[in-house]
């Protein structure tokens, strides 16, 4: 469905170029769920808009993104248009922002439907009231005719939801669409998403900094460092066999149910590599509680294993040392 | 409009024991036409010297609404808010402002909570000149004391403007901000929310080592229970402005005697594939606040509520040693 091979982006600014995403190869299968886990800066957020085609002009990009067959940097401006919506959808962080203040919600989800579908607005009428009633939003008759600003943070969602999949898409980006919501909405919206992608056998990608949140809802996932792929397997054998020290980190960084009161939390000291600096040896060096004098000075190539677990370390975690 | 005293008081401590304690607090804001949001109804609660309180609920329940009130931003409808043994509630306009060091709050988003054009050494010194607290050389060195305590390097960063940190960071310096007139109650509003979860623990942390290293009284407000686990003496759930729960943290994640709670608990993300989703996932969202169900709040959405649910409202009771529940039908 979706394949990235060897994606290299760059951005100019005015303290010299800052390599955002380092030589990123993914591929998803049709109808297959695939998580993206990082800190903010790690390159998630470039990486899934550069697969839709919309990098800014300051940014310089190699490598290849093909969807569907079809390499997106080839494409004219027309052409890539063409595959929103029916081809690639996103959803963002922020419902808010991400729709129009005043129009009403209805006229929002019609718009893709009029425009790219060429329906009717009698039937885009029809159709929006079966999305709204799909993402389970109470009530979508009277629902078309609010405003963004009527509705609360997750319904909110639900209607970027609506917008995102009234065309049918292949492919759903959800770039950290549950952050800005209650840890009840957020529950309710990742199951939501499960439930659809199932439904309409789409394939999704989910960009997110919490491992908890990827953990019941995607089949594979990788976890990506100062712009790399640090670790990429099946969601069943990453959490089972962790590899990469940078992933135990931010494993072990979670807050939890379980957590002891009065007790402090593990923390990953120090920060993200200053990425317009390239530095000769591990990224996660700096900060990884293993680090060696191998790992200072040379660069781990991605390695992977017998089962197809790939990963960015000299010494893996449960390797001999 | 008056309010009558309700009686949910049982989970309060003797008053001299108290730092803070507020009684029957209730905030209502006027929306005009008749239509009043009852955002805080008759709250009650206190905290021992040291303690960390803190405040959880969803979006609407009030939590926020209740943490500004304390502060007076603005004053409460009505109900008492003791603190250091006087109502603050009573208090003139300059007999407030001089209450007002010893209580600061802290808030989500680190880098809106600060001014874009002030370097760091200003924003963290303006307190202490609006108090005229020392000279201008006591002041810097204060300055200093406070970012090297939060851990960033004075050196480095005094110059420097909120737009060139993190917001981890930025949360850095709003602490030391908070901090600059030692006070004895800090109010922390949703303060890791905006943050990547491997910033959240290091702010969570270092909340810990400033409450212990200045001698402070914590209210945290949050949504989220996992987050509130490792930093709380106390854990009071709150649901469309009322108090559900009220219990030390490991007894409220261990037995949670109100639905709600239930719930919270099983909304948190677990990074374990293996793990089923939980059949207590919370359907719908929370009533309006302007016409708030009659009897308990939560019964709406509460796979427990019988017809005396509708009818009566329940009052926090005791269910075990320093545990407190509203509930009718509490869970086993």
């Amino acid at each position: 469905m979706l394949k990235l091979e060897n994606l290299e982006i760059s951005f100019a600014t005015n303290r010299g170029s800052l390599h955002a995403v380092k030589g990123v190869t993914l591929d998803i299968a049709a109808g297959e769920s695939i998580g993206i886990v990082g800190e903010s800066g790690s390159g998630k957020t470039v990486l899934s808009r550069a697969s839709m085609g919309l990098l800014a002009p300051t940014a310089t990009r190699t490598g290849t993104v093909t969807f569907d067959g079809k390499e997106i940097s080839s494409l004219s401006r027309d052409e890539v248009r063409e595959t929103w919506g029916t081809g690639m959808a996103m959803i963002f962080q922020d419902p808010m922002t991400a729709l129009n203040p005043v129009r009403r919600v209805g006229s929002q989800i019609m718009e893709g439907l009029t425009v790219r579908l060429g329906m009717s607005k009698a039937d885009a009428r029809k159709r929006a009231i079966e999305l709204l009633g799909r993402v389970r939003i109470p009530d979508p008759e009277q629902a078309l005719k609010k405003f963004p600003g009527q509705l609360s943070g997750g319904m909110r969602q639900r209607v970027m939801i609506a917008i995102a999949l009234a065309c049918n898409p292949k492919l759903l980006f959800a770039d950290e669409p549950t952050t800005a919501l209650d840890v009840t909405v957020q529950a309710q919206i990742l199951q939501l998403l499960s439930e659809l992608r199932k439904e309409l056998n789409m394939s999704m990608v989910l960009v997110t900094h919490d491992l908890g949140v990827v953990a019941g809802h995607t089949d594979k996932i990788a976890v990506m460092y100062a712009g790399e792929v640090v670790e990429y397997a099946t969601t069943k054998d990453l959490f089972a066999r962790m590899r990469m020290p940078y992933t135990e980190a931010l494993m072990k960084s979670i807050p939890r149910l379980s957590t002891p009161s009065g007790s402090r939390l593990p923390v990953i000291e120090g920060r993200l590599p200053d990425p317009t600096k390239p530095e000769p040896g591990c990224l996660f060096a700096s900060r990884c509680p293993y680090a060696q004098e191998k790992c200072r000075t040379q660069h781990p190539d991605l390695t992977t294993d017998s089962d197809g677990h790939q990963y960015r370390c000299f010494f893996p975690l449960g390797a001999a040392q | 409009m008056t309010t009558t005293f309700d009686g949910n008081t049982a989970h309060l401590r003797p008053a001299d024991q108290t730092l803070l304690q507020i009684k029957d607090l209730v905030v209502e804001f006027d929306l005009g036409g008749g239509r009043v949001v009852k955002a805080v109804s008759n709250v009650s609660l206190d905290l021992v010297e040291g303690e960390t309180l803190s405040i959880v609920g969803e979006s609407g329940c009030g939590k926020s609404t209740l943490g500004k009130a304390i502060l007076q931003l603005p004053a409460p409808t009505s109900g008492s808010i003791v603190f250091q043994g006087t109502d603050i509630t009573k208090l003139s306009k300059k007999d407030l402002r001089n209450v007002r060091p010893a209580m600061q709050m802290i808030f989500q988003d680190p880098v809106s909570s600060l001014d874009p054009r002030f370097p760091v050494s200003r924003a963290v010194e303006e307190p202490l000149k609006i108090w005229n607290r020392g000279n201008e050389i006591e002041r810097s060195a204060k300055v200093d004391e406070l970012l090297n305590s939060v851990g960033l390097d004075p050196a480095l960063v005094r110059d420097r403007r909120p737009y060139e940190f993190s917001g981890g960071q930025c949360q850095r310096i709003s602490i030391a901000r908070a901090l600059a007139l030692e006070p004895k109650l800090l109010i922390c509003d949703e303060p890791v929310s905006a943050l990547d979860v491997s910033v959240q623990a290091q702010i969570l942390n270092l909340l810990q080592d400033m409450k212990e290293a200045y001698g402070l009284t914590l209210i945290f407000i949050s949504h989220d229970l996992s987050v509130v686990k490792a930093v709380s003496t106390r854990i009071m759930v709150m649901y469309l402005g009322k108090i559900c729960e009220i219990a030390t943290p490991d007894e409220l994640y261990s037995r949670p005697l109100h639905h709600y709670t239930s719930a919270l608990v099983g909304s948190v993300p677990v990074p374990d594939p293996e793990r089923k989703v939980s059949a207590t996932l919370l359907e719908g969202e929370p009533p309006s606040p302007l016409d708030p169900p009659s009897g308990c709040r939560f019964r709406t959405r509460c796979p427990a509520a019988t017809e005396l649910c509708a009818t009566e409202e329940p009052m926090l009771r005791l269910a075990a040693d320093g545990h407190y529940v509203a509930c009718h039908h509490p869970r086993a």
